[in-house]
């Protein structure tokens, strides 16, 4: 486990820059552990949710920032919903996940990927294209058999659309990543 | 019930592929019931988990497009079938009620986004809007016998402050509705619990786990089928039980209804509009016991 650093500096700069851009009071937070008591996938973090937050108010970015918690947040609402201090604990972890990002963490190299395809195939047509995505996934991944087994039931139920849906204004969703690209990346 | 009932329709990238069939009975319902759809003119997709896990500001004006499309339309709100983009929308119009977070949004995007549009969930109109007692009086083929356990998914109803309908821990609105349609509900206490989410891809021992808690919750509750609103959480229990009977051991065999489905059911819509085909695990058996009571007035 590792121990607080009670002396030396604390990165208040991170602090800062996550209850600003969370628009949260982090220092509320009294550690009562209900956010991870509901958490429903607490069983699979390496960091329970309230540990998060206390690495927070401890300014202890590098913890926060590198682990794979923040990746497998379904953001499910649960621990919001159920903070007595009505801390929007699930926002928070978004916004670690966006600070994680822009340091170049990747903990759950899969997860990124998918989230990436399928953000790429709404760029590119404007609707997700499902069989579009998994392809994009199979690629980047390598795992090219993963959910074979659905894919067989349901082609045959004609559920799985295997043209993409192109809408007119696709150009104009397009524009949306680029502008934001332009705005907040360069 | 008001015979003027026109809304914005937002299908979600789900209704045209692994939810068809949703989709399409959550049309038929709708136009049994009086409510007037009009689909959102090129709607596009509101960018789901993964928009909202790379920036809020992108995520925001990925659902402002479509709100901003719909208010070209004469409706009186913007509804859709989706939790998922339920939320996204609600979102991202609760936080453009900030003044600066609106115009970082609106300048994303070609045509700037108003912002005044009601939006909520299919199921919100049918209880608030239409309500049981509609459904009980349309009703011409009760669901009787069929146990059903209610499953609302985590974001349906939270956080409150976003979402504003029904309870966020213990939501009613599917128990009402399905219980004026004749069908015996029974008491579910995983109601709101994640199934997994989109993870069945990438972590899919996160999916198996956790829907299996709620197929195995639901037949402890006495269910012999479950009713959802929301198609992530159809497909994990339906389309992916087998794998979640594979990593379990277990032997679920466990029909999973769109709410949309049975209470069309009741209603007496075609199969056409039902597309009850579609489902993976079959219902048959379900159907059997809906028929059982009427075997027995028969003879
Ligand atoms: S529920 Fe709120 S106060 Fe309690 S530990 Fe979690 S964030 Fe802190
Ligand atoms: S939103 Fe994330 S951290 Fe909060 S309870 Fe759900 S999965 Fe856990």
């Amino acid at each position: 486990m590792n121990n607080f650093r009670l002396n030396g500096s604390i990165n208040t700069e991170f602090i800062n820059e996550v209850q600003k851009r969370s628009g949260q009071n982090i220092s509320l937070c009294y550690q009562c552990g209900n956010c991870t008591a509901g958490c429903p996938y607490t069983t699979f973090y390496d960091i329970p949710v309230s540990k998060i937050m206390r690495y927070v108010q401890a300014g202890l970015k590098e913890e926060a920032l590198s682990c794979s918690s923040i990746w497998l947040c379904a953001t499910c609402e649960s621990c919001t919903t159920r903070c007595p201090n009505e801390i929007d604990v699930a926002h928070v972890m978004d916004v670690l996940r966006h600070m994680a990002r822009e340091e170049g963490y990747e903990p759950e190299p899969q997860i990124k990927t998918f989230w990436d395809s399928f953000l790429n195939s709404v760029k590119r047509h404007g609707r997700v294209f499902e069989v579009g995505v998994m392809g994009e996934y199979m690629a980047k991944t390598g795992r090219i058999f993963t959910d074979m087994d659905l894919g067989l039931k349901v082609i045959p139920k004609g559920k799985l659309g295997l043209k993409p849906h192109d809408i007119v204004g696709k150009e104009e969703v397009a524009k949306i990543f680029e502008r934001y690209n332009q705005e907040y990346k360069s | 019930m008001s015979s003027s009932l026109v809304y914005a329709y937002y299908p979600g990238c789900s209704g045209l592929g692994t939810s068809l069939e949703y989709d399409r009975s959550t049309r038929a319902l709708c136009a049994a019931l009086g409510i007037k759809l009009i689909d959102i003119p090129d709607w596009s997709c509101c960018g789901s988990t993964p928009a909202h896990t790379v920036d809020h500001t992108l995520s925001g004006a990925l659902s402002a497009r479509n709100i901003a499309q719909a208010e070209s339309l004469d409706v009186q709100g913007i509804i859709t079938p989706c939790p998922s983009c339920l939320t996204n929308l609600k979102t991202a119009s609760y936080r453009m009620r900030d003044e600066g977070f609106k115009n970082k949004v609106n300048k994303l995007l070609d045509t700037p986004c108003r912002n005044d549009l009601p939006i909520m969930s299919v199921l919100q109109v049918l209880f608030e809007k239409v309500g049981p007692d509609a459904i009980k009086n349309k009703t011409t083929i009760p669901l009787k016998g069929i146990k059903v356990a209610p499953y609302y998914g985590c974001i349906m109803n939270r956080p409150p402050k976003i979402m504003n309908f029904d309870d966020c821990e213990n939501p009613i609105a599917m128990d009402v509705l399905m219980e004026a349609a004749g069908a015996e509900v029974m008491p579910f206490p995983l109601k709101v619990e994640c199934c997994g989410a989109s993870y069945g891809v990438a972590k899919k021992e996160m999916v198996t786990t956790l829907s299996g808690k709620l197929l195995d919750m639901a037949a402890d509750c006495g269910a012999t089928s479950m009713v959802t609103a929301c198609p992530l959480c159809q497909m994990n229990l339906d389309l992916r039980q087998s794998q979640v009977n594979r990593a379990n051991k277990s032997h679920h065999e466990m029909p999973i209804f769109y709410y949309t489905q049975l209470l069309g059911m009741a209603l007496g819509l075609n199969d056409e509009d039902l597309m009850l085909n579609k489902l993976c695990v079959s219902p048959n058996k379900v159907f059997y016991s809906l028929r059982e009571p009427q075997r027995a007035e028969a003879s």
